[in-house]
């Protein structure tokens, strides 16, 4: 079910043909942002982002700019920093004792860490789904999805369609409709994980955070995801950890990559796999190390 | 740029009960610390006056309805002897079986059955301890005695030995395994292995167990009523009645006079200090040992 | 074993052991395995003389022991109804009492205080059981009973409507005050089994919640306490255990009175409170009576322990017996049980 990736293809024949430096972090090409004003997508910004545990500084300076609806890949070997880059976005990197983060990042020109912002708004806007899948192991496939619902003060008589609704748009309806009161630990691995996924879109969140949100799972279900990552993008903009390029190829259209902490190169995806500017990059998707 | 008026907040409900929790949990665990400090606080405040008065720790109790209550010497003296005694058969037995556990039985079905077993000790009442020495050892006059001291120290070795097993257990399985396989492996026996190899690997873990079970042996008052019940004068025969702190206490709580009542308060003060020290003590070894 | 292993130079006896040295292991196993079987002989043992004791009282009465309501020692009438009744109303006073605020200071420490504060508090916690029972029943007579009693005057006449709660005249020694050092002495235990069950929470479940935007508490309420419910329960009902069979600090705040009590604040008696008064200067079927008394108490504490620690193995999720539960579990309260 994956769309004919049209539009993504457009936009990066009028950037080359509006001959946009292929520099990291810059502003998305013009089209795009015409094509997202109308769908009112939400950009995300990160400028001098550092970010520190305790003593090690984990991040420097980076500074990406995510474009409204559009799925970005992060890659680069272990430690490069990619996961923590994505958790400074919703303030997850907070949890940590002892770390810390400098810098902007803005949604849609607004900054996340103005004190006077709640964290917990922010996280409302920006959703996560990690790596391993992490349904409530208490509650059943219905109250999963509705967890976020229900924070939120949903009344119980809007949840049966609010959950209805969700699990459609994550292909996973057919399969559970009937047992929705069943644990959700008793799913299949990549069912857990469109549950965890229905679980975050049932907010309606702005943005997506994914940290490598298939890795954990089987090659069939892999590539369930990844369609439902191609639909997704309609409604959100995506921010995906990878260490899987051929993944970052097939969902992604621009591509980020970092190594030790820094962003190395910020491009098309296209254009990061076939000719990239910088010669680590090109190493490391050639698979000369990492 | 502040628009941040321009971010959805969440609901004011939300953050009040959010805010509202997290000050009834802190209030929470502040209650649950009121009593020991009020308990500290009035163990040092009418205990100390018992501690100051002349004789307190170098007399015996008279006994006697009128006069001098005496000090409580005997008392001391008697609590050591009686749990000395009782850590001695508590310490080997309870390290034994817990050896056994880890050595032998592993996961039998009756290893696990003792194991089990043990975890119902844990949970016996004390005073049934009591109650089952003397239908074994008073009743019967054995030894040539009604209540025994030594009596009292079989009350306690029940009471510790499932607090020595639990906890020799929990350290012996820290032990790599890894390290006896090597012993093994040089050729030395079982018996060397234990001794020379796990026993030393996990003796501060052990002295931390058999610290909290001598902590525990030395406040109880119940299996000591009907085993040992008590004297007044100093005596080191293990076979006759002996004086103990918690059964000084017991007794002298119900007194008319308010003199004596200071004895119990002092008498108090002292059983805690030295618990409170062993429990220190144990805690000290414990995280100051490589395994911990 | 010694079968046929011929080394190099053909001479197989340098790879036995000779039986004399075999002998320390021999007698090392078997004295271990003895010593343990022991421990299950002891509690078997026990049990039969306990039964044997109390065979007189069972004889009389029968099961109507246990439920009838008439403990009269000089009549020698022995119905162990009110002594049940109360161990049992003492122990829910302390479940009631001490678990909200024992889990309460779990959470908090776990959970939401400075990682600097969180080895000191547990500490402090624990140091409640390291207290023996003598010296809080010290502490409640001259202490706790007296300075509460204005109080339970003043609860006692405003819900003086609520049936059994209210409506009496508080004495100085009650069922109330015996449940309210009961929960003190069970918290250190509930406190420390929760504590450790909810370090055992994975981190996976609360991110998942705090990345649906879920404040602090909402966390806490969504994937830290149902999680640990089992657990908890089973801490619970080992306290639980504890206050049933506590003898002393209860015996000297009880009241010592031989029938029901008619409200909360009336005099009581409990199985374990009417070994300790009476044993001393019973005779005949009064001493068989106290026994019978214990015989009920073993029964009851048995199947309360078994019960929790079932529940705290399905919640604990492998730590029975590791750690600090082990030591925690192992040690207990320096209280009598």
């Amino acid at each position: 079910m994956i769309p004919p990736d049209t539009t993504s293809k457009e936009q990066s024949d009028m950037s080359t043909a509006g001959g946009l430096p292929s520099e990291p972090p810059q502003a998305p090409p013009q089209a795009s942002k015409a094509a997202s004003a109308e769908k009112t997508g939400h950009a995300v910004k990160l400028k001098n982002l550092n970010a520190y545990y305790g003593g090690q500084h984990a991040i420097k300076s980076v500074t990406i700019d995510f474009p409204p609806n559009e799925v970005t890949a992060l890659i680069g070997p272990s430690g490069s920093g990619k996961s923590t880059v994505v958790r400074c976005i919703n303030r997850m990197h907070e949890e940590i004792p002892g770390a810390r983060a400098e810098g902007s990042v803005t949604l849609d020109e607004l900054d996340i860490y103005d004190p006077n912002v709640d964290v917990t708004a922010v996280r409302r806007l920006i959703g996560m789904v990690f790596q391993k899948p992490n349904p409530f192991p208490t509650m059943s496939i219905f109250d999963n999805v509705a967890a976020g619902l229900r924070l939120t003060g949903t009344k119980s008589s809007d949840l049966k369609e609010l959950v209805h609704r969700s699990l459609v748009s994550v292909g996973l309806w057919d399969e559970v409709k009937d047992r929705l009161n069943e644990p959700g630990i008793g799913l299949s691995g990549g069912q857990q994980q469109r549950l965890c996924i229905a679980r975050t879109v049932a907010i309606e969140p702005e943005v997506i955070l994914m940290d490598e949100p298939a890795s954990a799972l089987d090659p069939i279900s892999t590539l369930k995801i990844e369609e439902l990552v191609d639909e997704l993008k309609e409604r959100y903009t995506i921010v995906i950890v990878t260490h899987n390029m051929q993944q970052a190829a097939r969902v992604a259209n621009s591509t980020v990559f970092m190594l030790e902490g820094e962003v190395i190169e910020h491009d098309e995806t296209n254009k990061i796999f076939t000719n990239p500017n910088d010669e680590r990059t090109e190493r490391y998707v050639t698979g000369k190390f990492g | 740029m502040s628009a941040t008026n321009a971010f959805p907040q969440i609901s004011a409900r939300r953050r009040r009960t959010d805010k509202v929790m997290r000050a009834s949990l802190f209030a929470a665990t502040m209650i649950a610390l009121i009593p020991l400090i009020l308990i500290i606080y009035y163990l040092i405040h009418k205990g100390l006056s018992a501690w100051t008065q002349s004789g307190f720790f170098t007399t015996d109790p008279t006994g006697s309805f009128f006069g001098s209550p005496g000090g409580i010497r005997s008392a001391i003296l008697g609590s050591l002897e009686i749990v000395a005694l009782a850590t001695l058969i508590s310490i080997p037995t309870g390290i034994g079986v817990a050896l056994y556990l880890t050595e032998y039985g592993k996961q039998s079905w009756f290893a696990n059955t003792v194991r089990y077993f043990v975890d119902v000790m844990t949970g016996v009442p004390s005073i049934m301890m009591g109650l089952f020495i003397y239908i074994v050892l008073v009743i019967g006059r054995v030894g040539g005695s009604g209540f025994a001291a030594w009596k009292g120290s079989v009350a306690l070795w029940l009471l510790m030995l499932p607090i020595v097993i639990r906890s020799s257990e929990v350290v012996l399985l820290l032990v790599p395994s890894s390290l006896r396989e090597a012993a093994l492996a040089l050729g030395a026996p079982r018996w060397r292995v234990v001794f020379r190899v796990v026993l030393p690997t996990a003796a501060s873990g052990l002295v931390t167990g058999s610290l909290l079970a001598i902590a525990r042996g030395m406040g109880e008052t119940a299996p000591l009523l009907f085993t040992v019940s008590t004297a007044f004068t100093l005596t080191f025969s293990l076979n006759q009645q002996m004086n103990t702190m918690p059964f000084l206490i017991y007794t002298d709580i119900t007194s008319p006079r308010a003199e004596i009542q200071t004895i119990a308060w002092g008498t108090a003060l002292t059983l805690v200090v030295i618990v409170l020290i062993l429990n220190l003590l144990a805690r000290f070894i414990a995280s100051r040992s490589r395994m911990a | 074993m010694e079968a046929s292993a011929t080394t190099v130079t053909g001479d197989r006896s340098v790879l036995e052991r000779s039986p004399v040295g075999r002998l320390p292991d021999r007698v090392l196993k078997w004295g271990l395995s003895g010593l343990a079987a022991l421990i299950l002989i002891l509690i078997v043992y026990f049990f039969i003389r306990l039964v044997g004791q109390s065979g007189h009282v069972f004889s009389t009465y029968g099961l109507n022991f246990v439920f009838g309501n008439d403990w009269d020692v000089s009549h020698n009438i022995f119905h162990g109804g009110a002594l049940l009744f109360g161990t049992i109303v003492t122990s829910i006073i302390a479940l009631i009492i001490g678990v909200p605020v024992a889990v309460a200071s779990a959470v908090f420490i776990n959970e939401l205080c400075p990682r600097r504060m969180r080895g000191p508090l547990s500490i402090l916690v624990d140091l409640l059981a390291a207290v023996p029972s003598v010296v809080y029943g010290l502490w409640g007579v001259f202490v706790l009973a007296p300075k509460l009693l204005p109080a339970e005057k003043w609860f006692a006449s405003t819900f003086s409507f609520i049936p059994w709660i209210g409506g009496g005249i508080p004495q100085l020694y009650n069922y109330f005050i015996a449940g309210l050092i009961l929960a003190i002495m069970i918290l250190p235990i509930v406190s420390a089994i929760s504590r450790e069950v909810i370090a055992t929470v994975p981190a996976e479940h609360k991110e998942a919640a705090l990345a649906l935007g879920a404040t602090r508490w909402e966390m806490i309420r969504m994937a830290v306490l149902p999680y640990s419910r089992p657990g908890i329960t089973g801490g619970a009902m080992l306290g639980m255990g504890r206050a049933i069979g506590e003898t002393i600090a209860v015996v000297l705040v009880i009241g010592s009175a031989s029938k029901i009590g008619s409200h909360l604040f009336s005099q009581g008696y409990t199985l374990a409170a009417v070994i300790a008064n009476e044993f001393g200067e019973a005779t005949g079927i009064h001493t068989s009576a106290l026994f019978a008394a214990g015989l009920v108490l073993f029964v009851l504490t048995l199947i309360v322990n078994m019960i929790a620690r079932w529940f705290i193995s399905r919640g604990s999720h492998g730590t029975r017996g590791t750690g600090a539960t082990g030591m925690t579990i192992a040690s207990g309260p320096a209280s009598e049980t």
